[in-house]
């Protein structure tokens, strides 16, 4: 995802200015990695049943989009970290980085193995990212298809300052303004945690509402509607009047789809606003109030004139938030990662200011 | 001020409702409980009928589930696209400030003070949004409306 020229790394046009990065992804290498972490009847079942994990597979290893090639980042912690130092940390001097963190307990169907492995993964992420990194925050992965565990495991870990949201996969099982997600915001609530929705998930049924697709690209695109039918669940279901205090961040959501989600929410609420009159305010006041988007993937308009007016067009300078999405790849020098044009102070806002205080950091 | 007379007051019970033809302007005058309000028929958004729509109560709710109706029988919802209005004041549920439909003032006078002036008025109390508003009245047979 980053060019480098020799061993050095490039500091673009922005450095200099706080930075906290909102997506970087660090992946477990393998069950292997968290049988330290597993109760003994779950090693066994691992090993007697052959066991390889939930099937999702959001990020191909092959695909374009998810590293450049020739670079190693699977692997053991160690070697993903080095890159995540070399590429992104240390050039950017980022401030915070948060994990989010992409294993998708959810694909797994025995509530309680994916629980275990939720839990296992939480710990794996204290003992070998947050302790060797002070930069790093973390996700909390959870089983958000039982969301009575997942609740369990954010409390868990809901006094540990560096977890700072839970993560769930923007598919889903059934939307998440539906109240059988109660418990998972109302964990979120209790620990002043936000709510990560994050690109990807696999929980068994087609991934746009007009069925199954056939290759990758759609799938991949596709996502940016999945997101809209998020937003709009929590906001029409009345998420955020039953949870007023509620942050939801979505994660590598691109940001040029929402203008017009806005403005179409808005429209029709007036008209229709009578079967959900706990929704009192514009949805984009809510979209505002409790939403923030992560920067990369960045939808790209063909000139950043554009893309300015696309910005301009979410009429706040709270909701984007600087992110690499690191080590997915979608600009080749670091430099490309941040828009060109912004003002100064929208910069600043977007580089770190609307992430720490989102996240409280 | 021009005052019309638009019905007589058995045209439009409690409850009813009559659009009438006044100065080129259709205006729709609702009784409520005997008392009488008018609006200018023609929705701020695109135009449409707004007083031939569905006229209910302002359902409201904290967070789902708790629902509240009250003020039954004082909004009215335009037909095309189901906007609310307040026969009241004629001020929109969802943008009460910018989004508006003219009201008018309407009494009910007495017959027999009819080319007397001011007359009797039959239970007309002025609303709170007065600026806007044109006098109506009803004198006793008839609902009178006032245009500015």
């Amino acid at each position: 995802m980053v060019q480098e020229s020799g061993n050095e790394v490039q500091r673009p046009f922005w450095s200099g200015r706080p930075v906290i990065d909102c997506d970087l992804h660090n992946e477990v290498p393998s069950l292997e990695a968290l049988k330290p972490y597993l109760a003994d009847h779950w090693c066994a079942y691992i090993e007697e049943s052959a066991f390889r994990g939930p099937d999702a597979d959001d990020y191909p290893k092959g695909a374009p989009t998810t590293i450049r090639p020739g670079l190693e980042w699977e692997g053991e912690v160690e070697g993903q970290l080095a890159l995540m130092r070399r590429q992104v940390l240390d050039p950017l001097q980022v401030e915070f980085g948060v994990l989010d963190c992409a294993y998708r307990v959810q694909g797994v169907h025995d509530p309680e193995l994916a629980a275990a492995l939720a839990s296992a993964i939480n710990r794996w992420q204290a003992e070998h990212w947050l302790d060797r990194d002070p930069r790093l925050r973390a996700s909390i992965v959870a089983p958000t298809q039982s969301p009575v565990l997942a609740a369990r495991e954010i409390d868990r870990w809901g006094a540990d300052a560096r977890f700072v949201q839970a993560v769930m996969p923007v598919r889903s099982l059934i939307p998440y303004g539906n109240r059988i997600y109660d418990p998972i915001y109302e964990a979120a609530a209790r620990h002043d945690l936000v709510v990560g929705i994050q690109f990807g998930g696999a929980p068994g049924h087609p991934p746009t509402p007009s069925g199954w697709l056939s290759t990758y690209m759609e799938e991949y695109a596709a996502m940016a509607q999945v997101f809209q039918s998020q937003v709009t669940s929590l906001i029409v279901e009345g998420v955020f009047d039953r949870f007023p205090d509620l942050r939801v961040a979505l994660i590598e959501a691109g940001c040029t789809w929402m203008p017009s989600l806005m403005w179409r929410l808005d429209k029709e609420w007036r008209g229709l606003r009578r079967d959900i009159p706990w929704v009192k305010r514009p949805p984009s006041d809510y979209i505002r109030r409790h939403i923030r988007l992560t920067l990369q993937p960045l939808d790209a308009p063909p000139s950043d004139k554009q893309l300015l007016e696309v910005i301009g067009q979410l009429d706040s300078d709270e909701m984007l938030m600087f992110a690499s999405d690191h080590p997915h790849w979608h600009f080749d020098r670091l430099e490309e990662s941040f828009p060109r044009g912004l003002s100064d102070s929208l910069a600043r806002r977007v580089l770190a200011e609307n992430a720490r205080s989102f996240y409280r950091l | 001020m021009a005052e019309h007379v638009v019905a007589t007051l058995g045209e439009i019970p409690p409850g009813g409702r009559k659009i009438a033809e006044v100065e080129g302007r259709s205006i729709g005058v609702f009784n409520l409980d005997g008392q009488f309000f008018a609006l200018l028929n023609r929705c701020p958004h695109q135009g449409g009928p707004l007083c031939l729509g569905q006229q209910s109560g302002l359902l409201q709710a904290r967070v789902p589930g708790e629902y509240r109706y009250t003020r039954v029988g004082e909004i009215v919802r335009c037909p095309w696209h189901g906007w609310e209005f307040d026969l009241k004041t004629g001020r929109s549920w969802f943008d009460p400030v910018r989004t508006r439909v003219r009201s008018y003032r309407v009494r009910v006078q007495a017959r027999e003070s009819e080319s007397g002036g001011c007359g009797e008025e039959a239970g007309h109390r002025p609303g709170p949004y007065r600026a806007e508003t044109f006098p109506v009245s009803v004198r006793q047979h008839y609902v009178v409306v006032e245009i500015p």
